[in-house]
């Protein structure tokens, strides 16, 4: 397939070498990169949908455009229990003390992904609203930012597969962070 | 001149000894949006339920205020998304009734044609949201495959999937395509053997009868008290359909049943949802094969100025009645625009409705009311 | 009823109202003192308005007009328009929610945005803005630097 081309290599194959001995085989790997490809081929979102986008990705839900195949089949609805956080709808000053909470209630390593044009700057309410939080990244850091409005299911997919992707390579700012304190 | 601190009253003194207040939401999977409900609970009995609105008001009246006539309808999609075509259509009659535009023919019927489809999709969606509440997970995957095909017939007409900008003042913006009248003929086939699935699969199951019928319910008198329009209203016996007590576009040609019931409980609101999407499909069938020839827009002028008045407009969307209100002064922009929405006025009498059931009854309730919160908060 | 038993009517009840028929429903303009009277008979007419659909209030810099549109559920093409003027520097007027239901959630959502003060209101509080919100936003003279960006 030729989508592969472009992805940065090691991303999408199991991280390790086989050496292979008599009587069976050596794998040699790095912790690391063993961790990152468990966390991310398992990533539990989160149901926080405050407008629009949230049908979208009620539609990436069913059955047409699936995310079960990409391991995000459990959506939990308690942040406790989740890893990743999908803000799919405008924030308002009213909402943000209550998102700031439930990303702190999320325990670590969490990703958050930004989905439609309200989460990324305001959107459509940019101009001339006295209530409007302008982007969600105000509050909480970003990892993806997801344009469009609302942006199509696939496009959704594909910022997910994004999200994978960034964490077998270690570049997410969770990880960064963690880098830069040890 | 009273400041605001001076009127508020405190509101930590609900709830006596033995009774418990508990938050349901803003962030939860069963409220479909940010609704925070502060109940108050004597075991699991409810005693007083306190609606507290606006995680999601985004201003939008004084938005409105500093857009021209056609560039306020791209935001009022985005109020009741589910039905977004209806709302664009409640401003584009808005604004043609103030500048006595005269719609084509062939766009009236191209407007009703889409408006149906969008009260069927938005019905498809609500049912599996329901089901989902009540636990039932598999209604969800069925229905969402049918709303499937309806947002590809208005991808391929409008361009967008949710928040279409179709309607405008004097017409529709483009003109249905040449595979259109096929595909709406095989959604119409596929729809009428897959009903009958989900609706053996959920209304003649045993569980969800006993959970909703005798739960939540609302007299006649109530719900013309509490302003109840829409599903909620038919329920309880209110003949509010504004299709058939003020006809706009093409309704006066159709002929389709305004489905009442008596009972006001959640198997009523229920049962007149899956009634409604039938006689819409009755109303589909009418028109599909007599789209007359035309023009699919009026000429306007670029720039479109309302004289100096004050104009009302009422349509019937999926949740009820929506009215748009436009106070004009002769400028580009309106000096005051309010949406009179459907669900602000239906979230009121949830308080009557579910004050004395369980907390399990409240789910089946809420779930009947169809609420959609950024209609309420706007 | 038509318009003239509806005008009649309402004279009858109050009257120092006016009356304007150049829209497309009968407006009537009442003043604030009278309104709580008149809604009273008007829900208990010969032909009774019991069906309030819309509450809402425009700022017309001097005054602050509340806007009510009433119908009857027995007959739904008889519509009227009923406004009540207030004083911009201290706009009162009674409230209607024990007449009207619907009433009450449309009274304080025009109390937080506009600054009307109904009284005799069971439940005046904040609705839809934050609870450290200072003004009043729908409002023509309403500022607010920091978070309204202007086009």
């Amino acid at each position: 397939m030729e989508l592969t081309k472009d992805l940065p290599t090691g991303a999408q194959e199991f991280p390790g070498h086989i050496h292979q001995t008599p009587g069976g085989g050596i794998v040699v790997s790095s912790f690391d990169g063993l961790i990152n490809w468990a966390r991310s081929n398992s990533l539990w979102p989160l149901t926080f949908a405050t407008s629009c986008c949230g049908i979208e990705m009620m539609s990436v839900a069913s059955a047409k455009y699936d995310f079960s195949r990409f391991g995000f089949e459990v959506a939990r609805a308690t942040p406790r229990q989740a890893d990743v956080i999908i803000i799919a709808g405008t924030i308002v000053n009213k909402m943000g003390p209550v998102l700031k909470r439930l990303y702190d209630q999320m325990a670590d390593p969490k990703y958050v992904i930004a989905m439609g044009a309200c989460a990324i700057s305001g959107g459509p309410f940019f101009y001339n609203t006295y209530s409007v939080v302008k982007g969600a990244d105000h509050i909480i850091p970003v990892d993806v930012y997801i344009p469009g409005c609302p942006p199509r299911p696939e496009a959704l997919l594909h910022a997910l597969i994004t999200l994978q992707e960034k964490i077998k390579s270690g570049l997410t700012r969770e990880q960064i962070r963690d880098e830069s304190k040890a | 001149m009273y400041t605001q601190t001076e009127i508020i009253k405190d509101t930590t003194g609900i709830g006596s000894e033995g009774e418990l207040v508990i938050n349901v939401g803003p962030q939860h999977p069963a409220t479909h949006g940010v609704l925070h409900l502060v109940i108050t609970l004597n075991g699991e009995t409810i005693k007083k339920i306190e609606p507290h609105l606006g995680y999601i008001h985004r201003s939008i009246e004084k938005m409105c205020e500093s857009l021209n006539y056609r560039q306020f309808i791209y935001v009022t999609s985005r109020m009741d998304y589910l039905s977004s075509h209806i709302n664009n259509q409640a401003c584009a009659l808005c604004v043609e009734k103030g500048m006595q535009i005269e719609v084509p023919d062939r766009a009236k019927v191209i407007r009703v044609l889409m408006a149906e489809l969008t009260r069927i999709a938005s019905h498809e969606l609500w049912l599996g949201a329901m089901a989902m509440d009540l636990g039932a997970f598999t209604p969800f995957f069925y229905t969402f495959r049918e709303r499937e095909l309806i947002t590809d017939i208005m991808e391929e007409t409008c361009g967008a999937r949710l928040t279409m900008n179709y309607m405008t003042p004097g017409g529709v913006t483009f003109d249905i395509h040449e595979n259109f009248q096929k595909k709406v003929k095989q959604f119409l086939k596929q729809f009428k053997e897959k009903v009958v699935e989900f609706d053996d699969l959920v209304t003649n199951n045993v569980i969800f009868r006993n959970r909703t019928e005798g739960v939540g319910i609302l007299s006649y008198e109530d719900a013309i008290s509490y302003g109840c329009t829409g599903p909620v209203g038919r329920a309880s016996g209110v003949k509010c359909d504004i299709r058939k007590i003020a006809p706009y576009d093409a309704y006066d040609r159709v002929e389709f049943d305004e489905v009442l019931d008596t009972a006001g409980d959640s198997f009523a609101r229920y049962i007149i949802r899956v009634k409604e999407m039938m006689q819409s499909v009755r109303i589909i069938e009418q028109l599909i094969d007599n789209i007359p020839e035309g023009d699919f827009q009026a000429k306007t002028k670029a720039v479109l100025k309302l004289p100096k008045g004050e104009f009302y407009t009422r349509v019937e969307t999926a949740r009820g009645e929506l009215g748009v209100y436009i106070v004009s002064e002769g400028g580009m922009t309106p000096y005051r625009i309010k949406f009179r929405s459907p669900g602000f006025s239906n979230l009121s009498a949830l308080d009557h409705m579910a004050s004395g059931a369980k907390i399990g009854d409240l789910m089946a309730t809420m779930g009947t009311l169809d609420l959609v919160i950024p209609d309420i908060d706007r | 009823m038509t318009n003239e038993e509806i005008k009649a009517f309402i004279t009858e009840a109050a009257p120092t109202a006016s009356f304007d028929e150049t829209g497309e429903w009968l407006n009537i303009a009442v003043e604030p003192a009278s309104w709580k009277a008149l809604a009273q008979k008007l829900r208990n007419a010969p032909l009774p308005f019991d069906y309030l659909f819309c509450l809402t209030c425009i700022d017309w810099k001097t005054n602050l007009t509340v806007v009510y549109h009433l119908s009857s559920s027995q007959n739904r093409q008889v519509n009227i328009v009923v406004k009540v003027k207030l004083d911009a520097a201290n706009p009162e007027v009674e409230t209607v929610c024990d007449i009207w239901r619907t009433a009450e959630f449309h009274e304080r959502e025009v109390f937080e945005l506009f600054g009307a003060i109904f009284l005799n209101h069971p439940d005046l509080r904040r609705l839809i803005l934050t609870d450290d919100f200072e003004g009043f936003p729908l409002r023509k003279d309403f500022e607010d630097p920091i978070n309204m960006i202007k086009l």
